[in-house]
């Protein structure tokens, strides 16, 4: 007993003689406690070796050239928008929790919406640093921007490339401008408990002098309406911005008009699945299982299951269209996909993504932690798989038999995919510890002690 | 139940500060430990008239707004106004960039369509919004605010964790230390207390904040200067190359040696049959001049029609091209062969093109003979496309033509134009 209280600070009784006492107490402990749990610490090791693996294989791509990649003639986008796109798709759960599921008043999202947007942000960081390297000269990604400058040239808005550089640009700006409004109020409990000069200062500039006024409450509920209005056409829209990429391309396999609504529930399947593979362990090691419940975790599996399935309709759909279409390389190029030269990652991807969530379908599966965190990360690679089918399998096999060839990464590739893991993990590592990983303002307005009884209505 | 707070317990909250002591009050502050308890007391002092007052909560309490009288925040009005101006933003940019500054033609897509410009019209709308209702938001609510008076209150830290306050301050119209204090101990609170204005902390920005602050705004301004300075001087050592291995791409020019390949050569031959885009010519008769059965054709192609657009493109060619040699009428008397002739060296004449062989000579064998040559004359193939020597052939054969026909045919006007 007394080993467990010293790896897990976080397993003893709550302070606090009510429930919204209580429910700070769970949150800010974590913050207070003054050792994290020795699985941070592993996790923290493990997430900056690898965050060490991705600093230096982009440093030598920035050196080197992307030569060192596995690009070869028809394949000219390879790993690095394979693992844009997957990171993009990543970042679609936090803010579709923080904002459609608050239009849609699903209250349960306030376990789990801090963190996912937390996740959000930092899946787009991984995301945005994909092209800003696959452009080959890393010190030039100020020429996608409208900056006068001395060459007088300007961006060409009639780009899909262009069109993402500001849909992704601002679906950054916007997700952290939602998860910072959202934690104000959590900076200012922070601030309040703080003991130390140094956390008070910091927590304190952080929560910009939030006192809980409830003139103050009313704007920033308006506000945060607002913003979750905002924010949902923006979710939508970013992974389908993505998606014209390839959409308006002519490329068979890319030109597909129901790539919008495919890559949005995919991202939304990929999204949701990353948030239970962080959210199992943190909720373990953080001692937050009062907060996010079993009930959340079923709740997102059945999630899982379900854009699983509009997934699952998708890839029919595209095989259906192309034998539809009639058109001849239409169809070669989806034969090609589940029994060509990369058939063994179409079968992955089917594998991972529309077979493995079938099991969810069962409640003792879907409230077992381990299947969850297991089908989890399995539908976690089968949405890299399925960007890599798309992109990599397509461009091997286009028109011209002259034009095709065949795709092989190098190291450098995989070090870079395995190093951007290692950034993701270090800033949710920081996250878990010094910020409120629950919004404890919204989830207090929630419970039943929450409501103000109006017993003398008039 | 309700505890009010004793001299000395006062005393404990503030700092040692002799003008604190002093400070005149600020307000009374009434402490809850329910949303219902707030609440209510929140109607009675609405009711009461008063209307400098504010409650204090850990989270927003529903309901609370009508129980004080809070009026519809102008929030929304603020962000639609930046979502109009984000809309047009992103219409002039685009507008202007594209279709007025730097007109640049690509993919064949028009300078200016505005079904291409509406993702980032979208995008721009949504982000002007977003800064405008987080600031908004910030603006109306008087934020960031260093300092509070409630601030050196002790208990009211709690505001963020587990208790609610309600707080009429001493500038209300209405306020009467008796009657107030009066009225908020009817709502029953757990704490009622005196809160003095804050005399302390005034004006006292932490000392690390400001030279945090000085060194940002310094840091801020360098990379500024430099680009100042860069502007309003001349560089003399060139450009600095800092990877060389990307500003100058080692890469195989086409007629170079490559040791990657076994034959050496950096060009690569491509695969067997392969034809490149344009130079099928699989019609006989239009690009060899040859009729199904191996003969040569004595007509033109389908392809090349017989009119005067032809005849015209035929004379340009014709003059361009067979003159030097062949003379204006085709005589085989042009400038090269008049020069030739006089200088004596040697030279085989060129064919008079009007004589009796060539008249009867199949298109299709004159054709094999502009694009390949024959004795001294090359090919012109290169020159001339099928469909211009085709032309050209037209116009050769109404040279032909002009000399097998007697002045008797022509009209009286025809007649007249002859020299």
């Amino acid at each position: 007993m007394a080993t467990a209280s010293i790896t897990n600070p976080y397993q003893g009784p709550l302070k606090g003689d009510n429930e919204f006492a209580k429910i700070t107490d769970n949150v800010a402990r974590i913050m207070e406690a003054p050792k994290p749990p020795r699985a941070w610490y592993i996790g923290m090791g493990f997430a900056l070796l690898l965050l060490s693996i991705f600093g230096a294989s982009l440093g030598y791509v920035a050196w080197e050239g992307i030569g060192v990649w596995g690009h070869v003639h028809p394949v000219a986008w390879g790993f690095p928008i394979v693992n844009f796109v997957f990171w993009v798709g990543i970042g679609h759960a936090g803010t579709l929790i923080s904002a459609i599921l608050f239009l849609l008043r699903q209250n349960w999202r306030t376990a789990i919406n801090r963190f996912a947007e937390a996740m959000t942000i930092f899946a787009v960081i991984c995301a945005a640093t994909f092209p800003g390297v696959h452009i080959g000269r890393p010190w030039l990604p100020y020429w996608m921007f409208p900056i006068p400058n001395q060459m007088q040239m300007w961006p060409q808005f009639r780009s899909p490339l262009e069109w993402d550089v500001f849909a992704v640009g601002t679906y950054a700006t916007v997700s952290i401008l939602f998860w910072f409004m959202g934690m104000i109020p959590d900076f200012a409990t922070f601030r309040d408990r703080s003991t130390s000069t140094v956390r008070r200062m910091a927590y304190g500039i952080l929560a910009l002098g939030w006192r809980g006024s409830s003139r103050q409450w009313h704007r920033y509920e308006r506000a945060y309406l607002l913003l979750a209005a905002l924010a949902t056409p923006l979710v939508l829209s970013v992974h389908s911005v993505v998606s014209f990429d390839f959409a308006t391309s002519q490329l068979p396999g890319w030109h597909t008009t129901i790539f919008p609504p495919y890559f949005v529930a995919g991202a939304i399947f990929g999204g949701f699945a990353m948030v239970l593979v962080l959210a199992i362990p943190a909720r373990e090691f953080f001692g937050l299982k009062r907060i996010i419940t079993m009930k959340h975790l079923e709740l997102m599996a059945k999630v899982i299951l379900g854009t699983g399935m509009l997934v699952g309709y998708a890839y029919a759909m595209e095989m259906f269209i192309a034998w539809y279409s009639g058109a001849m390389f239409e169809q070669f190029a989806f034969v090609n996909r589940a029994f060509g030269n990369y058939a063994w990652s179409y079968w992955t991807m089917i594998f991972c993504n529309v077979m493995a969530p079938q099991v969810f379908w069962f409640k003792k599966m879907r409230t077992n932690i381990w299947v969850i965190f297991f089908i989890s990360i399995l539908v976690n690679v089968g949405m890299w798989f399925e960007r890599f089918v798309i992109i990599c399998t397509s461009l091997t096999r286009d028109f011209l038999p002259a034009n095709w060839g065949d795709f092989i990464p190098t190291g450098v590739d995989y070090a870079t995919l395995g190093g951007s893991f290692g950034l993701f993990f270090t800033l949710f590592l920081l996250f878990c510890r010094y910020l409120p990983m629950v919004a404890m303002a919204e989830m207090k307005a929630f419970i039943p002690e929450g409501h103000a009884h109006d017993d003398d209505h008039h | 139940m309700t505890m009010i707070t004793t001299e000395s317990e006062r005393d404990k909250d503030m700092t040692d500060h002799d003008s604190q002591a002093k400070a005149p009050l600020h307000g009374i502050l009434a402490e809850y430990d329910t949303p219902t308890a707030v609440v209510k007391a929140s109607k009675k002092v609405r009711d009461a008239g008063y209307t400098r007052w504010d409650t204090y909560t850990p989270f927003p309490i529903h309901g609370i707004e009508k129980a004080m009288g809070i009026k519809m925040t102008r929030l929304p009005w603020i962000v639609i106004c930046a979502a109009l101006l984000g809309l047009t933003t992103a219409t002039v940019l685009q507008w202007w960039t594209n279709a007025v500054d730097y007109r640049w033609i690509v993919s064949g897509k028009p300078f200016w369509s505005w079904p291409a410009n509406v993702p980032i019209m979208f995008e721009l709308t949504v982000l002007f919004s977003a800064f405008a209702t987080l600031g908004g938001m910030l603006f109306l609510n008087n934020l960031p605010l260093l300092a509070h008076p409630l601030d050196l209150k002790e208990r009211f830290r709690r505001v963020s964790d587990d208790r609610f306050f309600l707080l009429i301050r001493a500038r209300d119209a209405q306020f009467d230390e008796e009657e107030t204090r009066k009225l908020l101990l009817e709502t029953a609170p757990v704490v009622l207390d005196d809160v003095q204005e804050d005399r302390t902390t005034s004006a006292q920005i932490p000392r690390p904040l400001i030279y945090v602050a000085v060194l940002a705004v310094g840091l801020s301004i360098v990379p500024f200067a430099l680009f100042a300075k860069a502007r309003a001087s001349t560089m003399e050592e060139g450009r600095r190359h800092l990877v060389w291995d990307m500003d100058f791409t080692p890469s195989y020019k086409a007629q170079s040696f490559n040791p990657l390949f076994e034959d050496g050569r950096s060009m690569r031959k491509p695969p067997s049959g392969t034809v490149a885009q344009g130079h099928l010519n699989a019609d006989d008769h239009l690009h060899l001049g040859k009729l199904p059965g191996g003969g040569w054709a004595t007509a033109l192609p389908r392809e090349i029609e017989s009119s005067a657009q032809t005849m015209e493109l035929g004379q340009v060619k014709f003059e361009t091209y067979c003159t030097p040699c062949h003379g204006y009428a085709g005589e085989g008397n042009g400038m090269v062969h008049q020069r030739a002739t006089a200088l004596k060296q040697g030279w085989v004449p060129p064919t008079n093109l009007l004589e009796e062989r060539l008249y009867y000579q199949p298109a299709g064998e004159l054709f094999n003979t502009i694009t390949h040559g024959i004795r001294n004359m090359p090919g012109y193939a290169s020159q001339l496309d099928a469909e211009e020597r085709w032309a050209v052939i037209l116009y050769l054969r109404a040279l032909q033509e002009s000399r097998k026909t007697p002045a008797s045919k022509l009209t009286a006007e025809e007649r007249g134009q002859l020299k």
